[in-house]
């Protein structure tokens, strides 16, 4: 009997894989790929380069990918979650796209994610960092070409236990995102002997940091850890710097705290030492033909939120290709895309179990206006995927 | 926390508060004295930044940059005033709520499109660049305490406008009654385009100034918004005594806060606001 039912599933597959690679043939049906990214507010230069990247990789791969035309379908998120519901299901439910491209905001992906996940949509998440997207809410249908806040700050806690700082202190924004990054590097640098002696957090998207750099000169840590992202960044990296602190007490961070951010610190920015999956002078073959395909096509340099989008289109293809351009296959499209190692500009990674990039994570120092990467702390490090059951 | 570090912190607080009236002041002039609900107030204070950003860049010299922007701002502001405030006076504050939003998304695609969504930085100018050690770790930059300086003659100034001067009389009694002004043969009308562009002149100088140590970025107006009413508010509406109190309250509110209670330290500052208005529902100092 099983035998039996097999066979004739089998058959059904068959003549069916066999009808929609004719009506393939016939129509010529774009893949529908849908971009949910930020196009306007803090990040929409964030959202232009995942874009940028993503099309990139689709017009060196002959404008197609799995051998199909490429139809956009492009929502501006904003970045607010309160948006996020509504704006995936336009994606999901109305433009019944192939794959949902996004975001950069954790709490608007975190949002995405319980749409695809309800609606069984392929996504791909080309930035948001937050552990839950490969941790606790991983799903099938969900890939990140990204990080996760886990990986550049826990390279960056065995980077500052290795130079011998017994005790620092952290700051952060009180959200997630900084949570998780302190969490990630306490594990390291607690795991190499040492000891935090202050977290210190204050709201997001506040600004005045005076009271904490107060704080700091009257501790008197070995260093200072940080996690800070775009305008903050940069206004925290001068107010360091002016209040004297720089020279005496060493300033670390993880991710993005120099990205975008160099011409806007000047001077400050200059020596500062920080971890991410992405450099300035990663003198690959690869990433050289990528840098200078992506300055021609844009007259701009790419970063790594490019890098980011670039991948997620390679990604997608590799899965696409392998079931030959027909979506409906979703196990074997995603079977392929967890097998791939995807050849990315940054160094090739391979997804984890989670579906999170397993990659190298790099020590930059500021140079001129450049993250110049001199070390490769962490070599293929997995992000630990906790609570995901996959 | 020791006597040392208690002066530092009260140092930080004062200078934050100071900060805050200077973002806040255009606000009084138009919120609390023509009576204007304007939410684009953040977005003054945004192109005042990337006012000096551009400015800046341009002539190579922050005080030029500054020089050239009031007047710029004040056109702008006198501008806007007569071809869209003027005609909302008369009409309801949700009016006045819908426009100055839809006044943010426009200046917010303007200057994306103008010039682009990065993060800019301006340096501090030479001659303030300089740090005052405060103690072997820290010391303390020269710019903020001249920031700090300007802001107190600022409050004079307005103050003395204000409550010293015809025009600042003509304004609280414009501020009362409209109509009675116009048929007392005052031009209301100038004196309202007046004060409008000093309102936004004000937010504009505001993000000027701060432009060097808080560098320039999408999105800053939207985080001076809501503190700069919260201060209007606690203040009193219409008194510029009232905001630089409320100011300075908030300063020292948020820094000790953010050091005593880090945990609530976003709460704080409405905690405050609460309280205050619980003690006085009219604000620190009425109207007058």
């Amino acid at each position: 009997m099983k035998t039996t039912l097999k066979g004739f599933t089998r058959h059904v597959l068959l003549a069916a894989a066999a009808l929609s690679a004719a009506g393939l043939a016939q129509a010529q049906d774009k893949v529908k790929v849908g971009l949910m990214l930020p196009y306007t507010g803090t990040y929409a230069s964030l959202g232009n380069a995942i874009t940028n990247g993503f099309k990139q990789f689709v017009s060196e791969n002959g404008g197609k990918l799995g051998g199909r035309e490429v139809e956009y379908f492009v929502v501006d998120d904003e970045s607010d979650p309160a948006k996020a519901t509504e704006n995936a299901k336009k994606l999901v439910k109305r433009d019944n796209v192939d794959v949902l491209v996004g975001t950069v905001h954790s709490g608007v992906a975190l949002a995405m994610s319980k749409v695809a996940r309800e609606n069984k949509t392929l996504m791909i998440v080309p930035n948001a960092g937050a552990d839950e997207l490969t941790g606790p809410l991983c799903d099938a249908n969900l890939f990140r070409t990204s990080f996760s806040m886990w990986q550049p700050s826990y390279a960056m806690g065995k980077v500052m236990a290795a130079k011998g700082h017994k005790k620092v202190v952290t700051l952060t924004w009180k959200y997630a995102g900084g949570q998780q990054a302190v969490d990630g590097f306490k594990e390291a640098f607690e795991k190499g002997g040492g000891k935090v002696l202050k977290d210190m957090t204050l709201p997001f998207p506040n600004v005045e940091f005076q009271p904490f750099l107060t704080e700091i000169a009257s501790l008197k840590p070995d260093a200072v850890y940080v996690f800070f992202a775009g305008g903050g960044a940069a206004k925290f990296a001068k107010d360091y710097a002016a209040a004297g602190l720089k020279n005496s007490i060493p300033l670390y961070a993880s991710g993005f705290l120099t990205d975008g951010t160099i011409d806007a610190m000047g001077e400050a920015s200059q020596g500062l030492l920080t971890t991410l999956h992405y450099g300035d002078g990663l003198d690959s073959a690869r990433n050289n033909a990528f840098r200078l395909n992506y300055a021609k096509s844009y007259k701009a340099q790419p970063d790594v939120y490019a890098v980011q989008g670039y991948d997620a289109a390679q990604a997608f293809n590799v899965g696409l290709t392998a079931v030959k351009g027909d979506t409906s296959k979703r196990a074997e499209l995603i079977k392929a895309m967890e097998t791939a190692k995807i050849d990315s500009p940054r160094g090739p990674f391979t997804f984890s179990k989670a579906h999170n990039p397993v990659q190298n994570i790099y020590l930059r120092k500021v140079e001129g206006r450049e993250n110049k990467v001199i070390d490769t702390p962490e070599k293929s490090l997995a992000d630990p995927a906790r609570g995901c059951k996959l | 926390m020791d006597f040392y570090s208690f002066l530092i912190q009260s140092l930080n607080a004062l200078q934050y508060g100071l900060l805050l009236f200077l973002v806040a002041s255009g606000l009084t002039l138009v919120f609390g004295i023509m009576g204007i609900i304007n939410l684009a107030h953040g977005s003054f204070y945004m192109i005042g930044a990337y006012l000096a950003f551009a400015l800046t860049s341009l002539t190579g010299n922050f005080f030029v940059a500054i020089l050239l922007g009031i007047p710029l701002a004040l056109a702008f502001g006198a501008a806007l005033e007569a071809l869209l405030f003027a005609h909302l006076y008369k009409r309801d504050h949700l009016e006045q709520v819908l426009l100055t939003y839809g006044l943010i998304l426009i200046f917010e695609e303007v200057r994306s499109l103008l010039l682009g969504d990065d993060v800019h930085g301006i340096p501090v100018p030479e001659i303030f660049a300089a740090s005052i050690p405060l103690n072997d770790t820290l010391s303390y930059p020269v710019y903020r305490l001249v920031i700090s300086a300007v802001c107190i003659v600022l409050a004079v100034g307005l103050y003395w406008l204000i409550q010293r001067t015809r025009l600042g009389m003509m304004i609280r009694a414009g501020s009362h009654d409209r109509d009675m002004v116009q048929s007392l043969g005052i031009d209301i009308n100038r004196i309202y385009r007046t004060v409008f562009a000093l309102g936004v002149a004000l937010a504009a100088l505001a993000g000027m100034l701060a432009a060097p140590i808080s560098s320039v970025f999408p999105g800053m107006g939207s985080q001076v918004l809501i503190i700069s009413f919260v201060i209007v508010v606690i203040g009193g509406i219409g008194s510029v005594w009232g905001a630089l109190i409320a100011a300075l309250i908030i300063g020292f509110a948020d820094t000790f806060g953010k050091v005593l209670l880090p945990d609530f330290a976003g709460l704080i500052v409405y905690l405050v606001m609460a309280v205050v208005l619980l003690w006085r529902p009219e604000g620190i100092l009425k109207k007058g």
